[in-house]
């Protein structure tokens, strides 16, 4: 059996087998079945991807220790950050929602972003060792259950409902958060797995043209 | 569209699902082993999508009903409580008069998870009869479906922040209500759904010459 050329793809949504033509720089590829995106190059998106990433880290500290709002009533005032909302949770009896709330906006972010960096600083100088494959997956899976960018519309949300009975001050939290959901999705639009796989050693001990 | 399209499944070649490098399976034998480059697992399609997808549709539709009876949130003050169910918010959003945030609140928490259930159940029967029609355009709507499926978390949200910040007894506080639990079900089996259907098998159906079996 003759080995698969190098640049022919199988669709990861419908299966279809495809020649994947030299792009140029911006340039994307679109499956010819069903139209899935299955390439987008962009010049430097590693470095890119790094910058962003950095920049999410931040935001995400400052989203998690500052404030997101205060609300006055009656003389009094109360603020809640990220993590208070499921401790809020908790402690009325929702445990097992105040439990998934912060997997999905305090834990699957951070490991997001976190497993990110380190796939990116590893693949800088190939081969990069095992674990960047298997991390690139944990990030993948982290992202289906990040949910940041739902979040920030919830507190939004509840802001305009608590604004007709208390008075609302926005904090500095609710910024970072902002800031978190755009950085969040550069990211995604940014970063290319295909860009780094070629980059990773293999587990047979075998290189790429290894095809079998 | 009779046109034999060459699949992956039909040459005998396995993309790995984690990284995308194909493999060519080397016997006849059912399981085509390890990726060699990544060691993923490699299928030619996920294990029992249809059943497994028809149990998870079903599992979130039982969750549907309490999610959307219950009352996600209660607000208590001296003189009153008022439980509030998920049409309840929209209503009151609407009567305050932002019918922007009704509308939203309306679309992520009532017509996005009916609908992805709803879509769902036809990407199946429509699998299931081995329909070659539109596939192009269901191969949309499953992404779509992909990506809006979260944004139905946004009650959850709503409630969690509201819960958290308006902590004024006795004179006004916000609690839960145990429709929040089952409200976060449906969202995640409705995720779970959408991850264990495979895509390629609305492909796999059509793409034969015409007479061939």
């Amino acid at each position: 059996m003759a080995p698969l050329p190098q640049d022919i793809v199988a669709c990861p949504d419908c299966d279809l087998l495809q020649r994947m033509p030299a792009l140029p720089p911006g340039g994307t590829a679109r499956c010819l079945g069903c139209g899935l995106m299955l390439w987008l190059k962009r010049p430097g998106s590693l470095d890119r991807t790094m910058a962003l990433a950095v920049a999410a880290l931040i935001a995400f500290l400052l989203a998690n220790v500052e404030p997101l709002m205060e609300v006055s009533f009656a003389g009094r005032t109360s603020s809640t950050t990220i993590l208070g909302g499921a401790q809020a949770m908790w402690l009325q009896g929702e445990k097992v929602t105040a439990v998934l709330v912060a997997l999905f906006v305090v834990v699957a972010p951070a490991l997001e972003i976190v497993f990110m960096l380190a796939v990116l600083l590893a693949a800088r100088r190939p081969p990069a060792p095992r674990w960047v494959g298997v991390l690139m997956r944990w990030t993948e899976m982290s992202g289906v259950w990040s949910m940041v960018g739902v979040m920030m519309l919830g507190i939004l949300v509840s802001l305009v409902k608590i604004a007709s009975l208390a008075t609302v001050e926005p904090g500095i939290g609710i910024f970072a958060v902002g800031a978190l959901v755009f950085l969040l999705a550069a990211i995604s639009a940014s970063f290319n797995p295909r860009e780094i796989w070629p980059r990773v050693r293999w587990t047979n001990g075998e290189g790429p043209g290894a095809m079998r | 569209m009779t046109r034999p399209l060459l699949t992956g499944a039909r040459a005998g070649v396995v993309p790995c699902a984690a990284c995308g490098l194909l493999s060519r399976k080397h016997g006849p034998e059912e399981e085509p082993g390890n990726c060699p480059r990544c060691g993923e697992a490699l299928a030619f399609r996920l294990h029992d999508p249809i059943q497994r997808t028809w149990a998870l549709i079903i599992a979130a539709s039982i969750c549907y009903l309490p999610a959307n009876l219950l009352p996600v949130m209660t607000t208590k003050t001296l003189q009153s409580v008022v439980p509030t169910t998920i049409i309840g918010g929209v209503v009151r959003l609407y009567a305050d008069g932002s019918w922007v945030l009704a509308l939203i609140v309306l679309v992520a928490s009532v017509m996005i998870p009916l609908g992805k259930l709803l879509a769902l159940a036809y990407l199946l029967i429509t699998v299931q009869l081995r329909s070659v029609r539109r596939r192009r355009e269901r191969a949309r709507l499953y992404r779509i479906l992909k990506a809006i499926g979260r944004w139905s978390m946004l009650d959850v949200f709503v409630a969690t922040f509201s819960v958290a910040l308006v902590r004024f007894r006795p004179f006004m506080s916000v609690s839960p209500g145990s429709g929040v639990l089952f409200f976060t079900a449906v969202v995640i089996l409705t995720i779970f759904a959408a991850d264990t259907f495979d895509p390629r098998l609305i492909w796999d159906s059509g793409g034969t010459p015409r007479g061939e079996k």
